[in-house]
C-alpha cells in the first residue's frame, strides 16, 4: 500500500475507538453531577427517628407527628371501629397486608399494628401522595352507606380503613405504608426505628 | 447621487457586511423570505408565541432580582415582590399572566397546525421541534409553578412528582432523586429553581432557534395547503408569496396589538382571573402535613390530568398521561389523507377533529373538578375520544372523501 491511499478500516477503528474512549470520559464527569441530585447527607440525617407521647390520645382521636418530613398518623382505635375493621375484609385489595414492602413485618396482622389499639402509618396516599382526610363516621352521605370509618382521599377518590388497607377499585395501589416504630414504654412510642435494632 | 451621510451609513453596513452576514440575514429572513400571501388570522399565534416568550424572559429576570429560592423564605419573597417591590406586582402579574397566555397561544398554534396540515411533509421535523418546544414549556411551567411556595406550589408538585414513583423498579428511587429529599423540601425547590430560570429557558431558546430555521428551510404552510415553491417566476420567487417584512410583520403587528390589548385586560383587571390563572390555595404558605381539600393542576394541564385520572390504575394512568403527549409527536405519521388542509378535507376528518375539539376541553373542564363517579365516567369517555382520534386516523383519514388540491392559492 502506498503511502497516499487511506486505510479506511483503520480509520474506522481509531474513530470507534476515540469514539468509545469519550463516551466512557462523559459518563465518568456526568456521575458526580447525577449524584449531586440524591438526597444530601444533612437531609438523610434530618430522617432519624422521633419520640412520640400517647398517653393523651383519646378512644377515636387520630394525631399528626411530623417524621422525614412526612405526616405520620397515631390512631387510637376503640372497640366499634376493630369490630367494624374485621367486617369489610371482601371490599379490600389487601386485606391481609402480603404486600411486604408496605409494612414491617411485626405490622403484618389483621390490625397491621403491634398493639390493636393503636394504629401507626404515614398519612400519604398510595396513590399520588396527597394526605387522605380522616372520616371515622359510619355511612355519611358523601362516601356511601357502606362506609365503616377510614381514610379518604379527597384528590383521587381513594378510600383506606381504619388501618390503612386501600378498598378495591379506587386508584391507590396499595396498603398506607406503616413506619418502623416500637413502644418504649405503654405510652410512649419511636417512630423511625424497629423494635429488634434497639 | 447619495448625500454623505447616507454614503457613510452604506460604507459601515458594507464594513460590517465583509465581517458578519447583517444584510444577508436580513434578506434571507425577512425582506426576501417569502411567505404565501394567504396567510390568515390563525397565523398570528406564531409570532405571539415568540412575543410571549420574549415577555417570559424579560419578566423573569427582574423577578429573579428580588426572589429567594429556599423554602423558608420563598413564599415571604412572592408577597415581597408583590407589595414592596417598585412595580413588582406587575412584573410578578405580567409573569404569572404571561403564563397562562402562553398556553393560549401554543395551543391555538398547534390548533391551527392540526386544522391546514403542517405537520405533514415536508415539515415533519418543524412539527417535531413545535412538540419538543411544548414539552419542554410544560415542564417549565410546572417548575415555575412550585416557586412561589403555596399550598398548591407544593401539594401540585407532590403529586407530579409522585407520578414517577408509579415506574416499577426504578420508580421510588427516581423520584427521591427528582426531589432531593424525602418529601417535597428546600432542596426541590431550589433544584427547580435552577431548571426554571437557567436550563428549560436555554433549551427553549436553542429549540425555537431549531424551530425557525427549520420553518425558513421549508417555509410556511397555508390555508389552502399547497407547496408555494412549485410555482415560481423568471427570478425564481413564488408567484404566490410576498416578501415577509414588510408585509407579514405589518400584518403580526396588528396582531400583537390586538392580543396586548387583551392580555392588559386581564393582566389589570383579573390577574388571577378567578382562580384559573393563579389558584387560591396558592395564595396559603406550603404546609407539609395539610393537603388542600382540592388539588388541581393549572388549566392549561387539565386535560391530560383528566386522562390519568381516568385510569384506575396507578402505573397505567402514568403510561396514558404520558401516551396523550407522546401520540402528539406521532401525527405526521398518522394522519395517511392525500390532502394536507381542511378546506379540502371531507365529512370524516371534520368530525373527527371536532370530536377531538369538544374531548379535549371537555378533559380540560373535568380534570378541575373533584373525581366524581360522573366526572370519572365523563372523562373515561373523552380519553377513549381522544386516543380515538389520533390512533384512528390512518383509516379515516385514508378512507375520507377530499376534493382536489388546487393548483394556485385562492
Amino acid at each position: 500500500m502506498s503511502s497516499n491511499e487511506i486505510d479506511h478500516g483503520r480509520r474506522r477503528m481509531l474513530l470507534a475507538a476515540t469514539a468509545a474512549m469519550g463516551g466512557i470520559g462523559v459518563a465518568y464527569v456526568a456521575t458526580p453531577f447525577v449524584l449531586s441530585m440524591d438526597p444530601s447527607e444533612r437531609a438523610k440525617a434530618a430522617g432519624a427517628p422521633i419520640a412520640v407521647d400517647i398517653s393523651k390520645l383519646r378512644p377515636g382521636q387520630l394525631m399528626t407527628v411530623e417524621w422525614r418530613g412526612k405526616p405520620v398518623w397515631v390512631l387510637r382505635r376503640n372497640e366499634s371501629m376493630l369490630a367494624a375493621m374485621a367486617q369489610i375484609a371482601s371490599q379490600l385489595r389487601d386485606a391481609n397486608s402480603d404486600e411486604l414492602s408496605q409494612q414491617p413485618h411485626y405490622a403484618k396482622n389483621p390490625y397491621r399494628s403491634i398493639n390493636p389499639e393503636y394504629m401507626v402509618m404515614v398519612g400519604i396516599c398510595t396513590h399520588l401522595g396527597c394526605a387522605p382526610t380522616y372520616r371515622p363516621e359510619f355511612a355519611p352521605p358523601d362516601l356511601g352507606p357502606e362506609w365503616k370509618g377510614g381514610f379518604f382521599c379527597p384528590c383521587h377518590g381513594s378510600r383506606y380503613d381504619l388501618a390503612g388497607r386501600v378498598y378495591s377499585g379506587v386508584p391507590a395501589p396499595s396498603n398506607l405504608v406503616v413506619p418502623p416504630y416500637h413502644y418504649v414504654s405503654e405510652t410512649r412510642l419511636s417512630i423511625g426505628i424497629d423494635p429488634e435494632a434497639v | 447621487m447619495l448625500d454623505k451621510a447616507t454614503q457613510r451609513v452604506v460604507e459601515l453596513r458594507d464594513w460590517a457586511d465583509e465581517r458578519f452576514p447583517v444584510t444577508a440575514f436580513w434578506r434571507d429572513h425577512l425582506a426576501r423570505y417569502y411567505a404565501p400571501k394567504n396567510l390568515n388570522f390563525w397565523y398570528f399565534f406564531g409570532s405571539l408565541a415568540l412575543l410571549m416568550l420574549v415577555m417570559q424572559l424579560l419578566t423573569g429576570i427582574f423577578l429573579t432580582m428580588n426572589y429567594k429560592p429556599t423554602a423558608g423564605t420563598a413564599f415571604a419573597s412572592v408577597e415581597y415582590i408583590m407589595r414592596d417591590v417598585n412595580w413588582g406586582w406587575l412584573i410578578r402579574y405580567m409573569h404569572s399572566t404571561g403564563a397562562s397566555f402562553f398556553f393560549i397561544v401554543i395551543y391555538l398554534h398547534m390548533f391551527r397546525a392540526m386544522l391546514y396540515g403542517s405537520y405533514r411533509a415536508p415539515r415533519e421535523l418543524l412539527w417535531l421541534f413545535g412538540m419538543l418546544i411544548f414539552a419542554v414549556l410544560m415542564a417549565e411551567a410546572f417548575m415555575g409553578y412550585l416557586l412561589p411556595w403555596g399550598q398548591m406550589s407544593f401539594w401540585g408538585a407532590q403529586v407530579i412528582i409522585s407520578l414517577f414513583g408509579a415506574i416499577p423498579y426504578i420508580g421510588d428511587e427516581l423520584a427521591l432523586w427528582i426531589r432531593g429529599d424525602f418529601v417535597v423540601a428546600d432542596a426541590t425547590l431550589n433544584r427547580f429553581f435552577a431548571f426554571h430560570v437557567i436550563a428549560f429557558p436555554l433549551l427553549l431558546i436553542g429549540l425555537v432557534m431549531f424551530h425557525m430555521i427549520s420553518l425558513h428551510s421549508v417555509g410556511s404552510n397555508n390555508p389552502d395547503g399547497i407547496e408555494i415553491k412549485k410555482h415560481k417566476d423568471k427570478d425564481g420567487i413564488p408567484l404566490d408569496g410576498i416578501p415577509f417584512h414588510p408585509y407579514y410583520t405589518v400584518k403580526d403587528l396588528i396582531g400583537v396589538v390586538i392580543f396586548l390589548m387583551l392580555f392588559s385586560a386581564v393582566l389589570f383587571y383579573a390577574p388571577e382571573m378567578g382562580g384559573w390563572f393563579l389558584e387560591k390555595d396558592n395564595f396559603v404558605p406550603a404546609n407539609p402535613l395539610k393537603t388542600p381539600e382540592h388539588i388541581a393542576p393549572l388549566w392549561y394541564f387539565t386535560p391530560f390530568y383528566a386522562i390519568l385520572r381516568a385510569v384506575p390504575d396507578k402505573f397505567l394512568g402514568v403510561v396514558a398521561m404520558g401516551a396523550s403527549i407522546a401520540v402528539l409527536f406521532l401525527l405526521p405519521w398518522l394522519d395517511r389523507s392525500p390532502v394536507k388542509s381542511i378546506r379540502q378535507r371531507g365529512a370524516l376528518f371534520k368530525i373527527a377533529l371536532t370530536t377531538f375539539v369538544i374531548s379535549f376541553i371537555g378533559l380540560a373542564y373535568l380534570g378541575t373538578v373533584a373525581a366524581t363517579p360522573i366526572a370519572t365516567l365523563f372523562s373515561r369517555i373523552f380519553s377513549v375520544l381522544y386516543f380515538a382520534f389520533f390512533l384512528l386516523m390512518p383509516i379515516y383519514s385514508k378512507m375520507d372523501k377530499t376534493k382536489p388540491i388546487p393548483e394556485r392559492v385562492t
